[in-house]
Formats: C-alpha cells, sequence, structure tokens
C-alpha cells in the first residue's frame, strides 16, 4: 500500500530536491504480515497492526504520537485521526510518544526527517494516521468474520464495538486482538467520506487534560533517574565568550556540592538536587575571555540596520518595477518598522535528561527535532544515530525553542556528561535567568516601506526592504531553504504579499555576517514581524486613501478568496459596519489584520480603549480562521485564544536589548508575559472548508500586534511603528 | 530538620532550612506536580497550599512552613473546592502545555475557598501572580466561573 502524499509546504526540510510529492509506504506494508505482530506490552498481549496504533486485549487503543504534545494539542488530534477511522471509541484511545526513529515515524513535510514544526503535525498527518486506523479496523473486521463464518462486508464498528446484525453477535477490540493480529494488513483501505466522520470537526475531550491537572503528566523537569546528579551551568554572559580562569573554592564549599566540570559552554556544577547545585554555580568565580565575544548594542543594531535599509538589498520578489513607479512621486508614503529580539520563555525552563553507556546513549526531553537532535548527539559522542535513544516527554511550551538545529541545550548536557565520563545520568536544569539569557531568539528586524498610490488611492507601488539575521545560515537547513542569498523564513508573509499591486517590490539584506546573537524560530517565524510591517503599513495606506481599513484590503484581496474570507467573516462578527459603543472614559479604536501562514489564512479585530493618560486596555478580539477541514474545532479555538495572548504579550512589553553584548533582561519582571487581567476576550470563527487540514498552532499570532496598533490608531490618531507598544503612547 | 505536614501525613526532611518548600517538595520528596518557572515569586507555577492560603513555594524556604499544613496539587482533589476546580479545568479542556496548571489550579482553590462566587474582577486580581505562556486565560476565567456554579450547585442540592 502506497500513498502519495502530496507535499504543500514550503518549509519541508531537508528536502534535498526532492520533487514535489512524497511516497508514504505505511511501515509493514511491504511484507504482509511481519508489522501485525503479538507483542507484550505492559503485561497484556496486543495487536500492533502498525507503527501508529496498538490494541490490547484489555480493550485499550493505544496511538503512538510522532509528534511533540508541546500544548497544541497534537496528541488529541493524531489520535482524532485514527479512532476516526478505526471507529473506536473515544475513551478507550490513550495516547503515547512515539521513539526516535525516522523511517517509521518521519514528519511527511520533512521529507526523511522526523520532527515537530512549522504547524504541520496535523497536515503531514491527516491520511497517515487514518489510514493507520483504517488499516487496524479492516483487520479487526476480518478476524470477527473469520471467527464468526460471517461475510467480512456484514460486519459494522461503532464506537469500539464490532458486531453482525444478522447473527446478534458483538466482541470488543480486545476480545479479537488477538486473532486480528493474525490477520493479513489490507493492500489497500479506503478512507471514510468526510460526510461520515462522527469524530473530526466534533468535539473530543483533550487526552491530555487529566494528567495535566492532576499533577501526574511527566514533563523532563520531573524525571528523576538512579544515581542521577542535577548540574546548574555558569554561562558567559556574552554570546561567543569562553572560560579563562574558574576559582571552584567556593562552589565546592557549599555541602551537598559533587563536581565541578569545566565545559565548552561554561562551567557545571553537580549535586544531587537543583537547589544545592545552584548555590554551588552561584558561588564559582569565573573570569570569561571575551575576546571572540560579540559585543554589540541593540541601539547599534538598529542603526546599522537602518543605513543598511536605505541601500537595495537582494530581490526577493519583483512585480512590475517599484523603483520606476516611486521615482519622482513626491506623495510617496514611507515608513520604518523596528521589531526587537525576543526569547521563547517557555514556562519550562530548559532541560535535559542524559545518560550514556557502552550501548549508546539514552535521553528525556521535550523532543522536537528527533532526527538533527540524534545526529548531533551521536557525532559527539562518536555513535551511530540509532544509538542515541529519545524519550518524547511533554514539553512544558517551546513556541520553536525547542526545534534548534544547534540542539545547544541537548549538547550541553552532553559535555557534562562526558566531563563525568558518563559516572552518572544528569539532569541538566536551566534557572529562568538561564533560559532568558541563553540566545535563540526571534531576531532583531527593520522593515523600510515605501508606497505609490494612484489617482483613486490604490496602491501603484509597494518597495519593501528587510534588515535582519538569517534563521538558517549555517545550520544544516541552509542549502535547502536558502536560496539565491534569501532565507525564505526573513521574508515569508512578505514576498507573498496577497495584495494586488502592479509594481512590487521586496528586498533582504541578512546581517548574519555582523551580528553574532544566536537566533531561531519562534511562533509563526517570519510572519513575527513581516506581517506587522505589512499590515500596518497597508494601514497607512488605507488613511492616506480616505478608505474603510476592511473595504480597502478587500478590493484588494481578488485573487485571495481565502484571505477574503476570513476578512469578511471577522468584520462581520466583530460589527465592524456598526460604531463602536463609547467608553465612560477615554476613547475607543477598532483595527484589523489578515494574514496566511502556514497556509492557514487568519484575521483578527481588535478593539481598544486608551485612557486619557495612554494607557490602554484590549477589550475584545474576534478572530476568524481558515485552516482547511477542522479536525478538533475546539483545539483550534484553543490556539487561537493562546496565539492572540502570546502575540499580545509581545506586542505590548516583549523585548531584549543587548548592552555590550550583554542581555538586560532576566527574569518576567524585565520580559513580562501576559496576564489573566491584560486578556481581551476572544471569540474565534472557523470558515467551514473541505480543504486540507493545515495547522492552527501558529497562525493565530501574526494578525494580532499590527491588528492592535492599528486599533490604537484609530482610538488616537498615532501610528505606532516600533514594537513594543510599551509607553509609546503615553510619551 | 524540618517537619510539617504534606497532603495529611506527617514529613521530615533533612534539606538546609533556606532551601525553597518547592526543592522540598520536588527533589526532597519526589512530588513533581508542583513546578519550577522562574524561582522568583513571578509566575506561580509553584503554587501550594499553606494552612489553605495560596503561597508560592520557589521563594518560601522550608524552615517558614515547619509544623503547617502544606497541600499540593496532587492532594487537592480530595477537598471538593479542589476536585470541582479540577472538573471544571477538565470539562472546559483550558491546559496546553499544562506545566504552568498545577500552580492556576491551586491558585483558582485559594480563590473559590474565599470567594465561592467571584467576578472577573476577583478572579483577575486572584490569578494575575500566575502566568500562562500558552494564554490560556479566556478557559481559565470561564473554569473558575464553571466551578463556582457546580459548587453553588451542589451546596444547594
Amino acid at each position: 500500500m502506497t500513498t502519495r502524499i502530496e507535499n504543500v509546504s514550503r518549509r519541508d526540510f531537508l528536502k534535498a530536491g526532492a520533487g514535489l510529492t512524497l511516497g508514504l509506504v505505511l511501515p509493514g506494508a511491504h511484507s504482509a504480515r511481519a508489522a501485525a505482530v503479538t507483542e507484550a506490552h505492559d503485561g497484556e498481549a496486543a495487536f500492533a497492526p502498525n507503527a501508529f496504533v496498538r490494541i490490547g486485549t484489555d480493550n485499550r487503543v493505544t496511538v503512538i504520537a510522532k509528534h511533540l504534545e508541546m500544548g497544541q494539542g497534537t496528541y488529541t488530534g493524531l489520535a482524532t485521526l485514527v479512532a476516526e477511522e478505526l471507529d473506536a471509541d473515544w475513551a478507550q484511545v490513550a495516547v503515547e510518544g512515539a521513539p526516535a526513529d525516522a523511517k517509521r515515524y518521519n514528519n511527511l513535510l520533512f521529507g526523511t526527517a522526523q520532527g515537530t514544526g512549522g504547524s504541520t503535525a496535523i497536515a503531514n498527518s491527516f491520511e497517515q494516521m487514518r489510514q493507520a486506523g483504517a488499516s487496524a479496523r479492516a483487520m479487526l473486521v476480518q478476524a470477527a468474520a473469520a471467527r464468526w463464518k460471517v461475510p467480512a462486508g456484514e460486519i459494522r464498528i461503532k464506537s469500539g464495538i464490532v458486531s453482525h446484525a444478522k447473527s446478534g453477535r458483538k466482541a470488543s477490540f480486545g476480545e479479537l486482538s488477538e486473532a486480528a493480529a493474525k490477520q493479513p494488513v489490507p493492500q489497500e483501505v479506503r478512507l471514510k467520506d468526510p460526510k461520515d466522520f462522527t469524530l473530526i470537526g466534533r468535539h473530543v475531550p483533550r487526552k491530555d487534560s487529566v494528567a495535566k491537572t492532576t499533577g501526574r503528566a511527566q514533563f523532563t523537569q520531573d524525571v528523576k533517574l538512579p544515581g542521577m546528579l542535577v548540574a546548574v551551568v555558569a554561562h558567559p554572559p556574552r554570546f561567543g565568550a569562553t572560560v579563562r580562569t574558574v576559582d571552584e573554592r567556593a562552589a565546592r564549599a557549599v555541602a551537598g556540592v559533587l563536581r565541578v566540570v569545566t565545559i565548552p559552554r561554561g562551567v557545571a556544577v553537580l549535586a544531587h538536587d537543583y537547589w544545592t547545585a545552584k548555590k554551588g554555580r552561584d558561588a564559582l568565580q569565573v573570569e570569561w575571555d571575551d575576546s571572540t565575544a560579540y559585543r554589540g548594542s541593540s541601539e547599534q543594531i538598529f542603526a546599522d540596520y537602518r543605513q543598511l535599509a536605505a541601500t537595495p538589498g537582494v530581490v526577493a520578489r519583483r512585480d512590475g518595477d517599484a523603483d520606476k513607479a516611486l521615482a519622482g512621486d513626491t506623495n510617496a508614503l514611507e515608513a520604518e518598522y523596528t521589531l526587537p529580539y525576543l526569547a521563547h520563555a517557555p514556562m519550562e525552563p530548559l532541560n535535559c535528561v542524559m545518560r550514556v553507556d557502552a550501548q549508546g546513549c539514552e535521553v528525556w526531553n521535550g523532543e522536537q527535532l528527533q532526527t538533527s537532535d540524534q545526529y548531533n548527539l551521536a557525532s559527539f559522542f562518536n555513535l551511530r544515530p540509532e544509538q542515541v535513544k529519545l524519550n518524547m516527554l511533554f514539553a512544558g511550551g517551546s513556541f520553536g525553542r525547542r526545534a534548534n538545529p544547534a540542539a545547544d541545550y541537548l549538547l550541553e548536557t552532553a559535555q557534562i556528561v562526558k566531563a563525568i565520563r558518563g559516572e552518572a545520568p544528569v539532569k541538566l536544569v536551566w534557572s529562568r535567568e538561564d533560559d532568558m539569557r541563553a540566545g535563540y531568539y526571534r531576531p532583531l528586524y527593520l522593515h523600510r516601506l515605501r508606497a505609490a498610490l494612484d489617482a483613486q488611492g490604490k496602491p501603484l507601488a509597494w518597495s519593501q526592504r528587510i534588515v535582519g539575521q538569517s534563521i538558517l545560515a549555517g545550520t544544516p537547513f541552509e542549502s535547502a531553504m536558502v536560496k539565491d542569498g534569501v532565507d525564505a523564513t526573513s521574508v515569508e508573509g512578505a514576498a507573498n504579499l496577497p495584495y494586488a499591486i502592479p509594481n512590487l517590490q521586496v528586498e533582504l539584506h541578512t546581517t548574519s555576517k555582523d551580528v553574532k546573537v544566536p537566533v531561531l524560530w519562534w511562533r509563526s517565524v517570519g510572519s513575527t514581524h513581516t506581517a506587522f510591517a505589512a499590515e500596518v503599513f497597508l494601514d497607512e495606506l488605507a488613511t492616506a486613501a480616505g478608505a474603510d481599513p476592511v473595504a480597502y484590503r478587500l478590493d484588494l484581496l481578488g485573487a485571495h478568496p481565502r484571505h477574503a474570507g476570513v476578512l469578511k467573516l471577522a468584520a462581520d462578527k466583530a460589527g465592524w459596519s456598526k460604531p463602536l459603543a463609547p467608553a465612560k472614559t477615554g476613547t475607543r479604536g477598532r483595527g484589523v489584520a489578515v494574514h496566511e501562514s502556514f497556509r492557514s489564512y487568519v484575521a483578527q479585530v481588535v478593539e481598544v480603549t486608551v485612557a486619557p493618560d495612554g494607557s490602554f486596555k484590549v477589550d475584545r478580539v474576534v478572530c476568524a480562521v481558515d485552516c482547511g477541514i477542522a479536525v478538533n474545532p475546539d483545539v483550534i479555538r484553543a490556539q487561537m485564544e493562546g496565539g492572540i495572548g502570546f502575540g499580545l504579550a509581545a506586542a505590548l512589553a516583549g523585548a531584549i536589548t543587548l548592552k555590550d553584548g550583554v542581555v538586560e533582561q532576566s527574569n518576567f519582571h524585565d520580559y513580562p508575559i501576559l496576564r489573566i487581567d491584560q486578556m481581551p476576550n476572544v471569540e474565534v470563527h472557523i470558515v467551514p472548508s473541505a480543504e486540507k487540514p493545515t495547522g492552527v498552532g501558529e497562525p493565530g499570532v501574526p494578525p494580532i500586534a499590527p491588528a492592535l496598533v492599528n486599533a490604537l490608531f484609530a482610538a488616537t490618531g498615532k501610528r505606532i511603528r516600533t514594537l513594543p507598544i510599551g509607553k509609546q503612547l503615553k510619551a | 530538620m524540618t517537619r510539617f505536614i504534606l497532603n495529611g501525613h506527617k514529613v521530615n526532611t533533612a534539606m538546609p532550612e533556606d532551601t525553597p518548600l518547592l526543592w522540598v517538595l520536588r527533589d526532597g520528596l519526589d512530588l513533581t506536580g508542583t513546578k519550577f518557572g522562574c524561582g522568583m515569586g513571578l509566575c506561580g507555577a509553584c503554587t501550594v497550599h499553606v494552612d489553605g492560603v495560596a503561597v508560592k513555594s520557589c521563594s518560601t524556604p522550608v524552615s517558614a512552613v515547619a509544623d503547617k499544613h502544606v497541600t499540593t496539587v496532587e492532594q487537592v482533589g480530595r477537598n471538593r473546592v479542589g476536585a470541582a476546580v479540577q472538573a471544571a479545568w477538565q470539562k472546559l479542556d483550558v491546559v496546553q502545555c499544562g506545566y504552568c496548571q498545577s500552580g492556576q489550579i491551586m491558585a483558582a482553590t485559594a480563590l473559590l475557598a474565599k470567594t465561592p462566587r467571584p467576578s472577573d474582577a476577583d478572579i483577575d486580581a486572584a490569578m494575575a501572580g500566575n502566568l500562562c505562556r500558552c494564554a490560556t486565560y479566556v478557559r481559565i476565567r470561564a473554569a473558575i466561573h464553571e466551578a463556582a456554579k457546580s459548587l453553588a450547585g451542589r451546596g444547594a442540592a
């Protein structure tokens, strides 16, 4: 059974020139019976028809999830797909994380690599998981037909009960599991017609809610192995600095400190518990060698970027001739937008548990990039990748941070394990301060935009210059994702601007050669900055044209019905055509933005109230999303709510700043994340669709900052072009 | 040596008296439902109850809870308010990554024990010290109202 899966990704990592379709072979399909093994699992004989589903004699259906559950609901989503085609009862379904094995668990949109990211989990699994469920179902049907000596075509399955109406026979999956395991794996399975779905598109409870509300969910932070040591590391205050001298005496004097080891990334202090190790770490006297350190400052970086933005960059898109259309237009509009570095700051500070022995290396981690991490650790320990065993635990948030091609915190743990010659398992624990200052930020960006309008106020020319570091330069993904000097993640959301503008040019200046701050994808990647620049500037154009922001956009979106669809839906549900109710004190305003990322389309309308002193409250956000078939509508709503809150935190006050190479922030007091009293009411509306499902983990983020800034303009007449907003309205 | 009552049982710890309660629970007593988020009392992931009051255990030295009753998320469901909060959280699928939710549940339980029918403003005030990076706040608010409703219903029955 070979199924062709259309590869629709712009971000198919490690694709290495593969075509636009990828062959998918369900494990076990090549030898009819080989995969249908009966294996002992937790004392229960189990039916494991393929790599993704196991059915025990206890009637439990276990779905093996190849993607990391970091909050986005993928365990629930993947299980929904399997259970739908299996006709399982939702209550009998459990989920466990898959091991690292790219042959079986590769992300079909990442080519041959296993990993989670780019809002691809449901998009790449939609058919694969359904096929896994349908195959298992067919084998249960065959087993029942053989046992009852009735035609397979007369057997039905509903909510986990296999039945034959004429004979009145019934059996549970558990009762049939051993017999099903002996059936041949079907060569072909037919997937359900969407009109017959009973779980997809309906509400099902999340599979991780009970564990996460009772303290039972296991995160990496909760792992304790026999003899394990906890390591806390002193890192250099500047990126690229190294250890010159260490005075360990005070650290060793802390009762309970067992080891102090210097590693390439700093100095590690080990103890049986975190608090002792941290006291030891804090007592270390380390002199750092800054000769190779990066010593830039945010202010200087912006100044340098501003100069670059005045010069032509590498062209990422050219329609018509924007420079010519802009030349000599004395009414041309021009604006500069700036955005700072941002930390991911997951609630679970980064950590990792690792042990090494003669057989290999074993890791416990919120594991997001298996194939890359296996490769990095195998290279470090001189092992084969398959000797690196990765246990994928729940991640206490990631937002991109745990998917690091440089495997920074995993290699740090490996360095410590190696320094103590593998004598004990090690749990690396970063404090919040370590996490905040460790780099791998959303890059700082500067955008310079210019536009010319025609006599009717429509945009005739649009020129956008983007200046910032490349996320992918210097990583193994560079060859596939950086083309002709353009990192696709630097310009996504800008180079594919959907608006009909005859002369359109997008240029990029990549600064990675000069600016040595470690950077990484941050929930919605390039769209975190491109959506801001584009959707605020478009609002400025609408203002200059004297047009309504929604009508102005719709007029330019004729070729993009899905953008237009979410925009209309959000505007309609928000009551855009009616005036806002006035506030008791202060002024109110409403703003809008629409953006596509990861092939999902989101529009948001924001309502704000600005007080006379310039403080403001975000009252309400109305969000419309089109992500194709809505597999789990409630998870989609949750991701939009959460994406809005995540983006809002950055828009309001999120900034990592550097001074002489040192990060100025350290914890939540100076890098504030959103609090409940700042969270607006959020309404989410999902566009009904028969298109293939696309992701929702990231696309809720990009529109909120521009929609908010546009709302603040509507309320005050002041246009904010620098994030975070901070106190700019108070000035 | 510090003695206190943890989830109804007498416990002793030999960890130094300045050790935060959080690390005594997690590393000393292997009770890992209470989470480490910031170490400075800024995020609330470590919230437990000390004599029924919500306390940030990362910045409470264990000496401060000597002979006191400490309740953690592992046990809060034995209490009817805590059970109602957990049930409401599950009914509305509040959680995303889940890492902060032990603390959210402990803070919400303490709020409802004192204020059975909180307003949105009461909720914002009581819960502002509990950060959620996934921003599940819309549902936290709704789940607290839901738990309040279910507790009031059961009280009347």
